[in-house]
């Protein structure tokens, strides 16, 4: 990278810029990427056919590849952003001109992200999460990976309505993922279920087939095609979140992981939603477990964002507890982490929920909401009472039969809401309308005191 | 129930109009029952005109209670919505929190002068809805909950 230390790489002076001239190499490269693999198997499934036959696919496939490129190169000499009037402008499209305007004043986190190919050529994008719509068009695909670094902390400074050039401010680390641990951890988290899918294989197959050798054959063969796939599953895991790194600065936490596509990622402190204890039951031997976050946001679905999920989900993938538990008493300060004497729903509630009756619980301060649920793995959702978007008592005609009441807190995350499920139904009629007045008196309190190691 | 306040029903005339949108369903089945019963005559014909009649009735009766299971309560800084004859739901909806409001009416709802209110917050699992208001109610309501809700907005 250049370490001539640009004074400001931003286009303060309303100009406009281009992105990284290698960008089109990089956008079209995933695809060239993607169609080389064809040609081989083109190559080897032609056999029988004529000469000319196979020289016609592969010259079809190399036009594929040039029109592909073509497109990035188009697609990159019409795109051009720019800072003016307190927006941050980017301009696209050749037939039909798309045009964001980004005021400086919302944005709300700023994102670098590198796949492999840009990481390849020295590239980063930049992914600039506002307040509103956010979307697939909210970004700088590429720039080169330093000054994708000096947009993120000038972006930020401007938003936050100071000079373009004052520093990023510092961070202060809070957890880093130990790798090998990870290593396991994607190993064993999904190994829970093989057992049980392997031995249904079996017996489906010695129902219907009639025989054990069958049997073995087709539980062997389901085995493997799950293997695989769990095996995929858990590279991809391995991939995204190695080298995970936790550290908070004033404005929120800071994420920065992946092993061949790295990520840096900001979740502004208000954004967090509620946060999720989860402990899997193959890693209670080692003590580990996990801590997820549900950040607000618009509705997804829309437009999908191709190259991940634009918000991050994991505070910690896999730690001890101790450590898991000082982070989430950093992300939610003063909740009460164990269940208190009588969170526990009625025995008879064991009825309606057989299978996770084990783990149910919920418990309230003037704080949070906390619930667990959960069959074999234990998840603990912990809810500031200050997000608290609706509250509400539901009741089947079972539930009913038994007493009982189930109370839903929802918030304005998509992802989990609190469910205090089978309590007592006098007991669910006095939480819900306490819940209702905590709420209103946490909204009335300013914000809760999140980030104060780097803002003191 | 509802804590501090007391449920308000909702309109009549949505009793009205789920009674007519049940009779434009009935009266051809017993027409059909009747017609069937007088083809195949005897104690057969009188049993399916029985048989016919129950099941309406039974789909009345539940209609009714589901009816009367409605209830809303404007309180002083939210709005509590009570529903369901068999699966009971409460749902408490701050109006701070309230993103938009929805006042809709289909044809039979026109035709009785009754409108549904629909609340959203930024939870997309918020259900509060309460059918079966008059127009006039509901306008009112709309307008009311919209100006309490910009006064008490919060962010998320």
């Amino acid at each position: 990278m250049t370490d001539g230390s640009p004074p400001s790489v931003l286009p303060l002076d309303g100009n406009w810029r281009r992105l990284s001239p290698l960008s089109p190499l990089v956008r079209g490269g995933a695809l060239a990427a993607g169609l080389l693999v064809v040609i081989p198997g083109l190559l080897g499934g032609q056999g029988n056919r004529s000469r000319g036959n196979l020289v016609g696919s592969v010259l079809g496939v190399v036009g594929v590849i040039l029109l592909s490129m073509l497109a990035a190169l188009v697609s990159w000499l019409v795109t051009r952003w720019r800072i003016d009037a307190g927006n941050l402008q980017i301009e696209t499209g050749l037939i039909r001109r798309q045009s964001v305007r980004i005021p400086l004043q919302r944005i709300q986190a700023v994102d670098v992200v590198a796949p492999l190919l840009a990481r390849i050529f020295g590239l980063a994008e930049v992914r600039i999460v506002s307040a509103g719509r956010g979307g697939e068009r909210n970004r700088l695909a590429y720039l080169p990976a330093g000054h994708a670094a000096a947009v993120r902390s000038q972006l930020l400074a401007l938003a936050h309505g100071l000079d373009a050039q004052t520093p990023e401010p510092s961070a202060y680390p809070l957890l880093q993922l130990d790798n090998t641990r990870l290593a396991i951890a994607v190993l064993t988290r999904g190994a829970v279920a093989l057992p049980f899918v392997v031995g249904a294989g079996v017996l489906a197959a010695i129902i219907v087939g009639g025989g054990a050798a069958a049997g073995a054959a087709a539980g062997l063969g389901g085995g493997l095609s799950i293997v695989i796939t769990m095996s995929l599953a858990a590279v991809q895991a391995f991939n995204a979140d190695y080298g995970f790194r936790i550290s908070e600065a004033a404005d929120g936490f800071r994420l920065d992981r992946g092993l061949t596509q790295t990520r840096h990622e900001t979740i502004p402190f208000g954004r967090v939603q509620a946060v999720r204890l989860v402990e899997p039951v193959l890693w209670r031997p080692f003590g580990w477990s996990r801590l997820e976050v549900d950040v607000a946001r618009q509705r997804i679905g829309r437009h999908s964002d191709r190259g991940g999920q634009t918000v991050a989900r994991v505070l910690m993938p896999v730690a001890p507890r101790d450590q898991v538990l000082w982070l989430l008493s950093r992300v939610m300060p003063h909740a009460q982490i164990a269940p208190p004497p009588g969170s526990r729903p009625p025995r008879r509630a064991l009825l309606r929920a057989p299978l996770s009756w084990h783990f149910l619980a919920a418990w309230h301060d003037s704080r949070y909401i906390c619930t667990r649920t959960g069959r074999i793995t234990a998840a603990t959702v912990f809810l500031p009472l200050g997000k608290v978007q609706s509250v509400r008592r539901a009741s089947g005609p079972l539930q009913r039969a038994l007493r009982l009441a189930t109370v839903h807190v929802d918030s304005a995350g998509h992802r989990w809401r609190a469910e205090a499920r089978g309590r007592d139904e006098q007991e669910s009629e006095a939480v819900l309308w306490s819940l209702v007045d905590g709420a209103r008196a946490a909204r009335g309190r300013p914000a809760d005191d999140i980030g104060t190691i780097a803002a003191r | 129930m509802a804590g501090s306040a007391q449920l308000r029903g909702i309109s009549p005339r949505f009793w009205q109009a789920r009674q007519a949108g049940l009779a434009l369903l009935a009266l051809p089945c017993l027409a059909a029952a009747i017609l069937g019963a007088v083809a195949i005559g005897g104690a057969g014909g009188a049993a399916l005109v029985v048989a016919v009649v129950a099941v309406l009735g039974v789909a009345w009766s539940i209609e009714r209670g589901r009816y009367r299971s409605w209830g809303y309560a404007e309180r002083e800084d939210d709005l509590v919505v009570a529903r369901g004859l068999l699966f009971r739901r409460v749902t408490v909806v701050p109006y701070g929190r309230m993103q938009l409001i929805d006042v809709t009416a289909g044809p039979m709802a026109r035709f009785f002068d009754i409108a549904t209110v629909q609340l959203h917050t930024a939870a997309a699992a918020t259900d509060a809805r309460i059918p079966g208001l008059l127009r006039v109610d509901a306008d009112r309501l709309r307008d009311r909950l919209a100006a309490i809700g910009e006064a008490r907005a919060t962010g998320l």
